[in-house]
């Protein structure tokens, strides 16, 4: 299943990566091969198989509504590239 | 040309659960609570981490979506939704997408053209987004994170395109806020963000029947998102409506586009172009397995739905005799009606609980809002403890049985709204009773007819509007007590004479 160009290209834009012209054929080569793997998956005949959700897991274990201490704002905070005044520090974003 | 709008909308409600959707994470007041205290590895994204679905957060979605008739499913799918935006740091919300907890709902809605009903597409469960503030400081732009309320329950209800103007679109999103409330999953603070709206609007032109009988096709739509206030959804719909009208007018074609709401400018702008239209590569969370419901639970969570607001409302009518406005007043908040119908129990039978209604509606009312100053009063139970029902019962009792009149009734009321004091103390202390007494009376009357001889002569040459002006001299000899039933009747026996 060979993907185009136009679909890395879209691909890329959607997980905000920016790609030189080799990478993008780079990965269009790589991501049509990973495609071609999955797509043996088709031969199985799943007609009689219901649609699975939740990978492994089988049933779904809810949990009593009550807190726990979270992080501590340091630990939360100690791998962020930037913090300033108790919070992320990004790159501005607007919409 | 005339145009009819058509609109369907996506509300967002918080859920006050204790803890968040996935984690045990306190929910609190984004709003005020200082950023980043409620935040651990899995609200925070960290890799290795799974998500645990709040057995809470699942029955405050059933119990809506059974008060919204909606048909609850048996097993519904968590799936994530994938999008880059700092808001969750995972890079994609845990929603519902092919399987939602609920469908096919409705929402009896009023409006000045009556009652109409309001399709139900969906109810499902989802996690709400941190908050991100846009700083400008020394000379940089950047944008800081909290991510507090990323993890907080969220439920979406999304209506078909039922509703086809402002005034429509406002009425549900009250309707919907008042169940919510009454149910006790939201709070309704529309202030704090706990509700919100995103409306689908379109227009098509008046009267055009689609091919064979079937509806009109409709217009091409846009979506508003982030609509935090009922009076943001009126007017961005308000706008849209005119704007996409006069697109059409001019001859040209509506953008298919998401919008959003700048509430200074009173005008909706342009988020995301087309070509960046939605791709959210939605697939079934793997991390969780699909939702399975009992019915057993279902029932038992029906079995306990209070009475809702609609069915408060139509018995407030049918029951006590209130007109629809002031019945809907009373039925908005469950406080406020549970409070009348307390009242109303400490009444005799021989007063109308249409008195009761009176009573709260206007002076309380206006005292609670002087002193709250929010609309919503009664969740300040420091207010509500003021004046307790029973005492407001008494009160509308002893005016009833004439002991004292309305002027100094309100007076008394300001009173025990002060003080927290009952009005039967208040009324002993203050010499307020009310006199019927006739002898009494009748020597107040000689002695006002005898000190306006003019008035009481003009009177009796026809100008009978004059006993108005008499009967304020006497209710001021009697320092306002004299019960005016007796006064007037005593006025008019002597002038007769």
């Amino acid at each position: 299943m060979a993907l185009t160009l136009k679909e890395v290209e879209h691909i890329a834009k959607l997980a905000r990566l920016e790609l030189t012209e080799e990478q993008k054929e780079l990965y269009r080569e790589q991501l049509s091969a990973i495609l071609d793997y999955m797509a043996k998956l088709r031969e199985l005949d799943t007609n009689n198989v219901p649609p699975t959700a939740g990978g492994g897991l089988t049933q779904m274990i809810l949990r009593e509504d009550e807190s726990r201490p979270s992080l501590s704002k340091d630990a939360l905070l100690e791998n962020a590239p930037n913090a300033e005044d108790d919070q992320f520090k990004i790159p501005p974003v607007f919409e | 040309m005339e145009f009819e709008p058509v609109i369907g909308l996506e509300v967002h409600a918080e859920l006050r659960t204790k803890s968040k959707m996935f984690c045990a994470c306190e929910v609190v007041d984004s709003t005020t609570a200082a950023p980043n205290t409620t935040v651990c590895p899995v609200c925070s994204g960290m890799p290795g981490t799974l998500p645990v679905v709040n057995q809470k957060a699942v029955e405050f979605g059933i119990r809506v979506a059974l008060a919204l008739e909606c048909e609850v499913q048996q097993t519904s799918i968590f799936a994530r939704k994938n999008y880059f935006y700092p808001d969750l740091p995972k890079g994609y919300q845990i929603s519902q997408y092919e399987q939602p907890l609920a469908i096919n709902g409705k929402l009896i809605i009023r409006t000045s053209e009556g009652e109409q009903t309001i399709r139900l597409r969906r109810v499902h469960l989802e996690e709400d987004t941190g908050k991100l503030t846009h700083v400008e400081r020394d000379g940089k732009s950047y944008s800081l994170v909290d991510l507090n309320r990323a993890g907080v329950p969220l439920l979406e209800i999304v209506s078909e395109p039922d509703l086809h103007s402002a005034d429509a679109a406002r009425a549900y999103g009250e309707a919907l806020r008042d169940i919510l409330r009454y149910l006790g999953v939201n709070s309704g603070d529309m202030e704090k963000g706990v509700i919100r709206f995103e409306a689908n609007v379109s227009v098509r032109k008046k009267g055009i029947a689609g091919a064979d009988g079937h509806p009109p096709l409709l217009g091409i739509r846009t979506e508003v998102k982030n609509l935090n206030s009922f009076r943001a959804l009126e007017r961005a719909i308000e706008y849209e409506i005119e704007r996409q009208s006069k697109i059409i007018e001019a001859g040209r074609t509506v953008e298919q586009e998401t919008l959003g709401w700048n509430e200074a400018r009173g005008a909706t702008y342009s988020q995301r172009s087309k070509e960046d239209a939605h791709d959210y590569r939605y697939f079934p969370e793997p991390d969780l397995p699909p939702l399975v419901v009992e019915q057993n639970w279902i029932d038992e969570i029906k079995s306990k739905l209070p009475e809702l607001p609609r069915a408060r409302y139509l018995r407030f009518i049918e029951d006590y005799g209130l007109t629809a406005y002031d019945a809907a007043r009373l039925t908005e908040e469950k406080e406020v009606a549970d409070y009348f119908e307390s009242a109303v129990r400490g009444l005799p039978s021989t007063v109308q609980p249409k008195v009761a209604a009176n009573w709260m509606l206007g002076d309380l009312f206006s005292l609670m809002n002087q002193a709250s100053k929010t609309s919503e009063f009664f969740k300040n139970s420091e207010a509500w403890n003021r004046v307790r029902p029973e005492a407001l019962a008494e009160l509308v009792k002893i005016v009833s049985e004439g002991q004292i009149n309305q002027t100094s009734a309100r007076e008394v009321l300001n009173e025990m709204f002060e003080s927290g004091r009952g009005a039967a103390e208040i009324i002993a202390a203050r010499g307020l009773k009310q006199v019927s007494d006739e002898s009494f009376i009748a020597e107040l009357v000689s002695q006002a007819l005898k000190e306006n001889p003019n008035e009481a002569a003009s009177f009796r040459s026809g100008k009978t509007g004059v006993v108005n002006f008499l009967f304020g001299q006497v209710m001021k000899k009697a320092a306002g007590r004299a019960n005016p039933q007796v006064v007037r009747a005593e006025l008019e026996k002597q002038l007769a004479q």
